[in-house]
């Protein structure tokens, strides 16, 4: 079975060799992608340098963009799973073979990662926390089952997965609760599993300034556009 | 309407329409933008040639004056202007979307072999 660890990175210089490395003592026999999004930085070398494949895009094009990049490489390449954690160390790689077990087992096909059930991790701020309180309830509500962290990016999913995500319905940007919400009514079964999350080492976020008020709009009217489609989406 | 002001809007009418044929001839606009430049610049004209159309109009959407309605009309105009080219950013962001990514992929790809033919031009060498 081929897995792919995908991670996603946009000017991570400082962090992207610890956390390949943190990976590559977990899961040293998974491939590892590094998908830099056009960093202004050195990520792509140092990415190359400590042993993972590096993928980029010419200029700087957003996370949802970012991490499509990566499905598309891993349906191309043949890959069964994908892992998918972010490049800015917050993610613990300890968790990824919990993270994988129910996919493996063919338990679901979307294993999403949560810092709020159980394992030890840092607390967002309450601006933050707001915002994930209200995705997470609609999730819940439309999936018919507590979701705890809606937002969370650190996943693993397997091919059927992969190969939806290649489709162009797939979110430029911040694509969280409205891509759970999609995968449900394509009939794809998510679970959730409890992962650790440290605090952002890198200092950089992508929801930094006005960015949580876009965030919360552009999630609010995506899953009013998804529900207006009706209870099922095409998978194809 | 008063004839120095009908002139002068028959004289925008003709530029617009004219710049448009023209943008159109020298390739700078394409001819799926020109479509609603034309089409307003034709309607403007022949809503100040028939000055009744425009009173009729005018009685119709309730307002109060005919230069209201020409007012209107242009803001319904510029709104469709606008919609059309956020349709148009949208779609083209699209296609920039996944051409930067097949590009990224195929540019990896491009490495992968150029390292494996590297790698198989130093087995050769040392056999």
């Amino acid at each position: 079975m081929k897995i792919l660890v995908l991670i996603p990175a946009f000017n991570e210089a400082s962090v992207i060799a610890v956390v390949i490395a943190d990976i590559r003592r977990v899961v040293p026999e998974y491939d590892i992608l590094v998908v830099n999004d056009g960093s202004s930085d050195a990520t792509a070398s140092i990415a190359e340098s400590a042993g993972a494949t590096v993928i980029s895009h010419s200029f700087n094009m957003g996370y949802g963009v970012t991490i499509q990049t990566g499905y598309k490489y891993a349906f191309f390449n043949g890959f069964d799973i994908i892992v998918q954690i972010d490049g800015d160390g917050q993610h613990d790689p300890t968790c990824i073979p919990n993270l994988l077990k129910p996919v493996l087992s063919h338990e679901t096909d979307f294993a999403l990662g949560s810092r709020f059930l159980g394992a030890e991790s840092y607390e967002p701020v309450w601006a933050r926390r707001l915002g994930m309180t209200l995705f997470r309830i609609i999730v819940s509500w439309k999936l018919g089952k507590k979701i705890t962290d809606s937002t969370s990016g650190f996943q693993a999913f397997n091919r059927s997965v992969i190969s939806f995500f290649t489709s162009d319905a797939f979110p430029n940007d911040y694509p969280d609760a409205d891509v759970l919400i999609t995968l449900h009514l394509a009939g794809f079964r998510v679970n959730e599993v409890s992962v650790r999350m440290h605090n952002n080492i890198s200092g950089t976020s992508m929801h930094s300034g006005l960015m949580p008020l876009y965030y919360t709009f552009k999630m609010l009217l995506s899953i009013f556009v998804i529900l207006l489609h009706g209870t099922q989406v095409d998978r194809r | 309407m008063p004839v120095r002001q009908q002139i002068f809007a028959i004289i925008i009418c003709i530029i617009v329409f004219a710049a448009a044929i023209d943008l159109v001839r020298r390739r700078m606009l394409r001819e799926e933008y020109s479509v609603l430049w034309l089409t307003t610049s034709v309607v403007m004209f022949a809503l100040v040639i028939k000055y009744d159309w425009l009173e009729a109009l005018t009685r119709f959407i309730g307002a109060s004056l005919p230069t209201t309605t020409l007012f209107i009309g242009s803001i319904v105009f510029l709104m469709l202007i606008s919609v059309q080219f956020s349709i148009k950013i949208s779609r083209l962001t699209n296609q920039m979307k996944n051409m930067v990514q097949d590009n990224a992929l195929l540019r990896a790809e491009l490495d992968r072999l150029g390292k494996g033919a590297v790698r198989s031009g130093v087995d050769n060498s040392k056999a």
